[in-house]
């Protein structure tokens, strides 16, 4: 696995501006940095840009202005290879899951480490300690479309923990799940940042961000701003 | 490679059913074609080693000659020929056995100025003195002919060769349809798939490898396909052979004039081969599409 430089930011946006189309910029000079082994909450208002700011994080977007930088490349230079590099080292949890439902739970959650080539003896075990810590241990075989809105979300947590990656972006990842559940998720996103994780959570919800003292990503009117908290 | 590849690209039952469905018509045309083309081959062959192995002599009737000691002395001369191993006179029954097919039965052949036959077999070295035997009959026999059957075999022959490279032509063009309907298929396959494709992106697979699963994936469809087609591609070819020997049967005795052998081992191996060749051309055909479909979906 490729290491970041020391010093270098996971992530760092240098005045990013990002528009569709002729419409009106939705992000516009943003600058932030996400740094190794650090904690914070992206958050703001519906339509406020998360999901955007997310998808310019994943290099599934480029921004219309501004620079980006993701594991130490430029974004905007990032080619096939190096694109998939940067997919490995950061697991995502959509807001919409994303969930393959052709696939069983167990098939769904073990799929990264199958795209890497790892060999199935290896993983199985791991697979499902991690599904039984999500309270899915009982339903390995069972397909997503069967599956209620809060245990899809924990498919995808646990599909986006499985292979450790170095960066985790969660979009809205307690979304669905009841307050007791949310914060068990919440304490296995902290575990993970203490391991060495950094980690990225887009939520509006001010209780879950209430219980951890981190740092805020503060979107607003296509504007961010920081609020570095007292961690 | 972990069980999970299989089954990473969602079966479209319809399409999947539909893509083998062709593939087994592809492969059924295909199978026949080349099971024709090599047994034709062989038959080809056969002909040819026929060329070396056997003449005749016609010895024709003259007024005021003794046709029986003619067609001894013809016979005679041909065993004395270097590189011949017999020479047999046929009958007058056995002459007029081969003229009742055209004349019927109820004709008095021997009424008929009809030659007499002496059936001459050349020796395993296949060096016999044939020009020397061809000057000795013109010297004493000038009204016999030497026929060594090259013009008509080597006619068949040349017939035989056309047909087998009609059939491999046709094989070469079946494949080429098989390359463009599986192309057409994963074209399909993989909008009907965006989603998949773009999670497996996500979680870090690389372009080659989500290649390789509608690679896999089309490979066994074309393999399931073309197995059926090569099955019954083997049965018709079972089925037509007592046809074609039975056809045959009058024209010349104890088997085949042509020769037609479909299901042999080697007509067999050809049905095999081309089902496998479709299989992996099917594979290929996919992972090449899916491979500059991804990547012209980056450039835009």
């Amino acid at each position: 696995m490729n290491a970041v430089v020391v010093g270098e930011p996971v992530v760092a946006f240098d005045g990013v501006g990002m528009r569709f189309g002729r419409g009106p910029e939705i992000l516009r000079d943003v600058s932030f940095a996400i740094e190794p082994r650090s904690f914070q909450f992206l958050t703001g208002p519906s339509g406020a840009g998360k999901t955007t700011l997310l998808r310019l994080v994943l290099a599934a977007l480029r921004p219309t202005r501004g620079h980006i930088r993701l594991f130490g490349q430029g974004a905007s230079r990032i080619s096939g290879g190096a694109l998939t590099d940067v997919r490995r080292r950061t697991g995502i949890v959509f807001q919409d899951f994303r969930l393959l439902d052709h696939l069983s739970v167990y098939q769904n959650v073990a799929l990264p480490l199958v795209v890497r080539g790892r060999d199935e003896a290896g993983y199985r075990a791991e697979v499902i300690e991690l599904l039984q810590w999500v309270g899915l241990g009982g339903q390995l075989d069972r397909l997503p479309p069967i599956l209620s809105g809060g245990e899809k979300q924990r498919v995808a947590i646990a599909r986006a923990l499985i292979a450790r990656p170095e960066l985790i972006l969660a979009d809205e990842p307690t979304g669905n799940v009841d307050p007791h559940l949310a914060e068990r998720l919440l304490h296995l996103f902290i575990e993970l940042n203490r391991l060495g994780t950094s980690v990225v959570i887009a939520t509006h919800d001010l209780a879950l961000m209430d219980q951890v003292e981190a740092r805020r990503l503060i979107l607003s009117d296509g504007l961010l701003f920081v609020d570095e908290g007292a961690s | 490679m972990s069980a999970l590849r299989p089954g990473l690209v969602p079966a479209d039952d319809a399409a999947a059913r539909s893509f083998a469905g062709i593939m087994a018509i592809l492969a059924f045309l295909a199978a026949l074609a080349a099971a024709a083309a090599v047994s034709l081959s062989a038959t080809a062959a056969d002909w040819g080693a026929a060329l070396a192995q056997e003449v005749t002599l016609q010895v024709l009737p003259r007024t005021g000659r003794d046709l029986e000691q003619d067609v001894a002395r013809a016979a005679a001369l041909a065993r004395a020929t270097s590189g011949v191993a017999s020479a047999t006179v046929l009958s007058r029954r056995e002459t007029d056995s081969l003229l009742e097919p055209w004349f019927g039965q109820g004709l008095d052949i021997g009424d008929l100025p009809a030659p007499r036959l002496v059936v001459v077999r050349l020796g395993a070295a296949r060096s016999a003195d044939l020009t020397g035997l061809r000057e000795k009959l013109v010297t004493e026999l000038p009204f016999a002919r030497l026929d060594d059957h090259s013009g008509w075999i080597a006619s068949l022959v040349g017939s035989a060769r056309v047909l087998v490279w009609g059939a491999f032509a046709l094989v070469v063009l079946v494949m080429g349809a098989a390359l463009l309907a599986t192309t057409f298929a994963t074209r399909g396959a993989l909008a009907a798939n965006r989603r998949t494709v773009e999670v497996l992106h996500w979680v870090g697979a690389d372009d080659r490898f989500i290649a390789r699963a509608f690679a896999f994936r089309f490979a066994r469809l074309g393999l399931a396909g073309s197995a059926v087609g090569g099955l019954a591609a083997a049965c018709v070819a079972a089925a037509i052979i007592p046809a074609i020997r039975a056809t045959d049967a009058g024209l010349r005795d104890g088997g085949s004039l042509t020769g037609v052998s479909l299901v042999g081992w080697t007509g067999l191996a050809s049905i095999a081969v081309v089902v496998v060749a479709l299989a992996l051309a099917s594979g290929l055909a996919s992972h090449s599409s899916v491979s500059r479909l991804l990547r012209d979906s980056r450039r835009t």
